[in-house]
């Protein structure tokens, strides 16, 4: 029985679009994948291995300019962006984590945030490489209608989940957790730390690199400060693993979708649209005193509380 | 014959502070050597050296005739030395058996063969009936023993076991004591720092004892009992009237 859960929510994705979904409804469905995406990323290196990082918009920015810059400079079909973003995020994942895996901790995080905006200034200034703040433009996109992109994105998104389940289940997801709860007991254990921590990073940069060529395809367009952004990624990004719940196979899309459909929402509201960040902060402090392990990690939590309540 | 580990001339500065000065022993395959001082003698810095966490200021560490000093704690893992921590560190949210696949995962590739190692070790230790529980909720007699399992899961030559019954009850001191003599009738060779003396007294083979970061006196446990030095080391110097 438990092996059918994804195979069933997969099969739903699959024909959710031939029943006629709106133009809206549809890329609201795109951002909840994609965002599933690089959640399911983030927690391989932050829920997984122990290393939270506040800086994932450089893997997800670098990924998204490396796509850009292949159709601006190269004319390439920005789609091999998605193919090649891979080894490129992955050596700028073995260059960053050769310095910032020497830190721990808040330490980690902080170096992480760093990194981040640090590749937001760099491409605004870079102005001959990457197009500066004008950012890069697609002049003509793939397709008009957004199921071809909802199908890719689909396809990712499962092919990320297989991958992280079966790596989690691996010697390596082992090793991950072991290094998450103890270095100096992991390392003691033979566990060669500074190694698999540069795995973990080196793959979740990666995944999160392929989401964002998939965003410079989808969207057509791109500039520093939405792809290389600290509030519009980094935090989005723990935000959706936090409430879904960290280290968990479904916690990146339960948190996805929350997330997605509640900023699409509040957005929405007269008034009350542009304060969403500030709501947005009030429901991850929530989060953390009731639910500190996220939606599906305190789930039996939830259903104790919620059956109490039918009770009384 | 030379000896499995040989530690020679090891000196070990913080600052101006000589935790270890000029410490040599060896350790012969097969044998307990039991590792004693009052506190703060260095027991646990020389673990630390032998077992790669500090590179020793001066001197030099051989394992089975190859140099181990300045190596890292999992190359020095690799080759053969396992170690319990004398303040336990279990990997607190994983199950106790997750904790011993986690480290028989060192010596084979597949998942099934560590699980079977694993198992096999819990049942050693005579942890398996608390295999499932999350780390974190194990009384500290288990969690003692679960850093022993999770050491020989990585299937050591050498064991270096850190004060593994400090704060046990007496039923649970006879039991490890049990475990540490099936571990070396294994073949396998430990090192042991204790604060326990009639345990330490009756399963070492031999003594070597630390004071002051110096090695004052090694010998069989009837030799050191009787040493003067070794007396004055943990009840004073006699007052002369």
């Amino acid at each position: 029985m438990k092996r059918y859960p994804p195979f069933v929510a997969l099969a739903v994705l699959a024909v959710l679009p031939l029943v006629g979904l709106s133009t809206y409804t549809m890329h609201v469905l795109i951002l909840v994948i994609m965002w599933a995406v690089i959640g399911m990323a983030w927690n391989l290196l932050g829920g997984y291995c122990g290393q939270v990082s506040f800086g994932h918009a450089a893997f997800f920015g670098v990924g998204a300019y490396t796509a850009g810059i292949l159709y601006s400079k190269f004319d390439w079909s920005p789609w091999w962006g998605i193919p090649l973003s891979i080894a490129v995020v992955s050596v700028f994942s073995l260059v960053l984590g050769f310095i910032v895996l020497r830190l721990r901790g808040p330490f980690f995080a902080l170096a992480t945030l760093a990194s981040g905006e640090i590749m937001r200034v760099t491409a605004e200034n870079w102005v001959d490489f990457t197009g500066g703040t004008l950012g890069i433009l697609v002049q003509k996109r793939t397709w008009v209608g957004k199921t071809w992109y909802y199908y890719i994105i689909l396809l990712i998104a499962a092919g990320t989940f297989l991958l992280v389940k079966k790596l989690i289940e691996s010697k390596l997801g082992y090793y991950f957790v072991a290094i998450r709860e103890d270095q100096d007991a992991a390392e003691s254990l033979g566990i060669h730390t500074t190694l698999y921590k540069t795995v973990a990073l080196c793959l979740s940069g990666a995944l999160t690199g392929v989401a964002g060529a998939f965003y410079l395809n989808y969207m057509g367009y791109i500039d520093p400060f939405v792809v290389f952004g600290l509030h519009d990624i980094s935090i989005v990004t723990i935000m959706i693993v936090m409430v879904g719940g960290v280290a968990t196979y479904w916690g990146p899309f339960v948190g996805a979708v929350i997330m997605v459909l509640l900023a699409e929402w509040i957005r929405s509201i007269p008034g009350l649209g542009a304060a969403y960040q500030t709501l947005f902060g009030i429901l991850l402090i929530v989060i953390i005193i009731f639910l500190p392990n996220g939606i599906v990690g305190d789930f039996p939590k939830i259903k104790r509380l919620l059956g109490l309540q039918r009770t009384s | 014959m030379t000896d499995l580990l040989e530690v020679r001339n090891v000196s070990m500065f913080f600052g101006g502070l000589a935790a270890l000065s000029d410490v040599s022993f060896g350790l012969r395959k097969g044998e307990i050597l039991g590792l004693i001082g009052p506190n703060g003698a260095g027991k646990t810095t020389m673990f630390n050296v032998v077992n790669g966490f500090y590179h020793p200021s001066r001197g030099e560490v051989f394992f089975k005739g190859g140099k181990i000093s300045g190596l890292r704690p999992h190359q020095v893992c690799k080759r053969g030395i396992g170690r319990t921590f004398q303040v336990v560190k279990p990997l607190q949210r994983m199950s106790a058996l997750d904790n011993v696949i986690a480290s028989a995962f060192l010596r084979v590739k597949g998942k099934g063969r560590a699980e079977e190692i694993a198992a096999e070790t819990m049942r050693f230790v005579g942890l398996y009936d608390d295999r499932n529980v999350i780390s974190k909720g194990l009384p500290l007699g288990k969690r003692k023993k679960l850093e022993i399992a999770r050491a020989l899961a990585t299937q050591p030559e050498l064991l270096l076991l850190d004060e593994s019954f400090a704060g046990l009850n007496s039923a649970e001191l006879d039991e490890s004591i049990g475990i540490i003599q099936k571990i070396k009738a294994r073949g396998i060779t430990i090192m042991i720092i204790e604060h326990h003396m009639k345990v330490i007294m009756s399963i070492s083979d031999r003594i070597v004892v630390l004071n002051y970061g110096e090695k004052i006196a090694e010998g069989s446990p009837l030799e050191i009992a009787h040493n003067p030095l070794v007396v004055e080391a943990y009840l004073g110097e006699e007052q002369s009237a």
